[in-house]
């Protein structure tokens, strides 16, 4: 069924008795020509984008939950393509252009909201910083403004510009950045998918990868064995576990994110800002609430659950960038299993196993990059060569010295 | 989160910084292979239960720590000073 005003119109006329579920929840067939495992975003959007693109519909994705139900529903919601490399800059910029036209493009409301991201800077040093990516950014055609004390206090007039340690002195703005519904993406896209094809097999979990003379020719899963002749891992979080199942170790280790919604409020603020002298990011979402995270807990975890140390270094960020929010009250927090690569960059690319396909490491910035991590990795398994946007996410790039470390922390996961 | 560091006892997971995985072993020399040297800096096992993992008790005694955690539950079941274990694997003990 297609959305649109009339449909609306219709079914409220009808007492909304006709709406039809938004996918089939598949039962697995015996054999698929691809098998992704993963029902998340980026593993709808890969199936999505397999058979919109590529035409490739005989395809499952594996879900050992339900569709959803690990790192699309638990990030924050921001979306931007505001890096610095000339690894990350044209991929990103992909995603933000599928981001713009993604509702159309699916038939699907996915409150696409450019609010605008606002990355705040405190001393001089770090504008030098911000004014380089800024520069870096409009060289590659991404919008990007750097703004002074005054052009921040026209969009966010309410936090300490005049902090004692950590004054505001100016912002780096890209105004085509802002939020999505997370929730909607992964509907949106199992939806698209599922319309164009695609079974999405919910409850499966994926318990080995079975190989015959060193080429994949399967998964094992929770209902029984599924043929395949090409594998693709989109498990962020778990990525080790199933790579471990194909005898591989990768460069990743899985830590936990914790994130945080305050009660709902009235609109308090209309965009996403981050702090740049701790880490501490917030937007409000349209519920009223406000939305904000921090750093990563920093040890390795597989708990989906954090620590007060991490809470309370968030607080601190918050409550030193904008007091008004000591007297919100948190509503809920909660924690998701980021795949921290060991340069902060992901990896979309082949393994050293014929029909095994990787997309992992996307550490805490996997949501943003879901349409063109979707669009990248359905070209790899689709023709066995990576897409030009994607082309220095390897894996042997750690081997080869080619390391795309956005923040310069070197290889130590926790820290990116 | 709380550690039981041996010179300072229970303390908040705040006060430690982490490393990360012990079991690596940094090759040997100016001999060390690349291959080996790529599996030293880069390749975790990365496993879900339990795990072998270096902190360091900053904002405490400023000892490095080796800390046997599960990493499904985070509950801790043993921790021993980092110089001891450096030292018994030199001799050929067991920490």
């Amino acid at each position: 069924m297609r959305y649109s005003l009339l449909s609306v119109l219709g079914q409220a006329l009808r007492g909304q008795r006709d709406w039809k579920p938004q996918w089939r929840d598949a039962a697995p067939k015996a054999e698929y020509d691809a098998v992704i495992v993963g029902g998340g975003g980026h593993g709808l959007a890969t199936a999505y984008y397999l058979a919109k693109e590529h035409g490739i519909t005989n395809v499952a994705v594996l879900e050992k939950s339900h569709v959803g139900s690990g790192n699309v529903g638990r990030n924050t919601t921001i979306v931007r393509s505001n890096y610095g490399l000339a690894g990350n800059i044209p991929f990103y910029e992909r995603s933000m252009k599928l981001w713009e036209g993604l509702e159309q493009d699916i038939n699907y409301n996915a409150m696409v909201s450019q609010r605008g991201v606002l990355n705040l800077y405190h001393s001089d040093a770090q504008r030098d910083a911000y004014a380089r990516r800024g520069n870096a950014m409009r060289m590659a055609g991404i919008d990007a403004e750097l703004l002074d004390r005054e052009g921040v206090r026209g969009i966010v007039p309410f936090i300490d510009f005049d902090n004692a340690r950590f004054p505001v002195k100016g912002g780096l703005l890209q105004r085509r950045g802002g939020t999505v519904r997370h929730d909607a993406v992964a509907w949106g896209y199992a939806r698209a998918a599922s319309d164009r094809g695609v079974d999405i097999v919910q409850n499966c979990a994926v318990t080995g990868i079975r190989r015959e003379n060193g080429r994949v020719v399967g998964v094992e899963t929770s209902r029984g064995f599924i043929r395949a002749r090409k594998v693709a891992l989109s498990v962020a979080g778990s990525t080790s576990l199933l790579a471990s199942m194909a005898d591989l170790r990768l460069p990743i280790e899985s830590h936990v994110l914790q994130a945080f919604v305050s009660e709902g409020v009235k609109p308090f603020i209309d965009t996403v800002m981050t702090f740049g002298a701790g880490h501490f990011y917030v937007s409000q979402s349209d519920k009223g609430g406000l939305v904000f995270g921090g750093d990563i807990d920093g040890y390795n975890s597989y708990a989906q659950r954090g620590n007060l140390a991490t809470i309370e270094d968030v607080m601190e960020g918050g409550m030193a960038l904008w007091p008004g929010l000591g007297r919100l009250r948190l509503l809920r927090h909660w924690g998701g299993i980021m795949d921290m690569s060991m340069d902060g960059s992901p990896i979309i690319d082949r393994t050293p196993i014929d029909g095994l396909y990787l997309n992992a490491g996307w550490c805490y910035g996997g949501f943003k990059a879901t349409p063109a991590a979707g669009f990248c990795f359905a070209h790899l398994i689709a023709r066995d060569t990576s897409h030009e946007d994607a082309a220095a996410y390897r894996l042997g790039r750690f081997a080869t010295g080619h390391l795309i470390d956005e923040k310069g922390m070197g290889a130590q996961p926790n820290l990116h | 989160m709380r550690i039981r560091c041996p010179h300072c006892g229970p303390r908040d997971n705040g006060e430690f910084s982490y490393l990360g995985d012990a079991a690596p072993i940094r090759p040997d020399g100016m001999e060390a292979q690349p291959v080996a040297m790529h599996d030293y800096v880069y390749l975790r096992d990365n496993p879900a239960g339990p795990h072998r993992e270096l902190w360091y008790h900053g904002a405490g005694c400023r000892s490095w720590l080796v800390v046997d955690r599960d990493t499904r539950t985070h509950e801790i079941t043993g921790v021993s000073s980092a110089r001891d274990v450096a030292l018994s694997r030199r001799t050929g003990e067991v920490a």
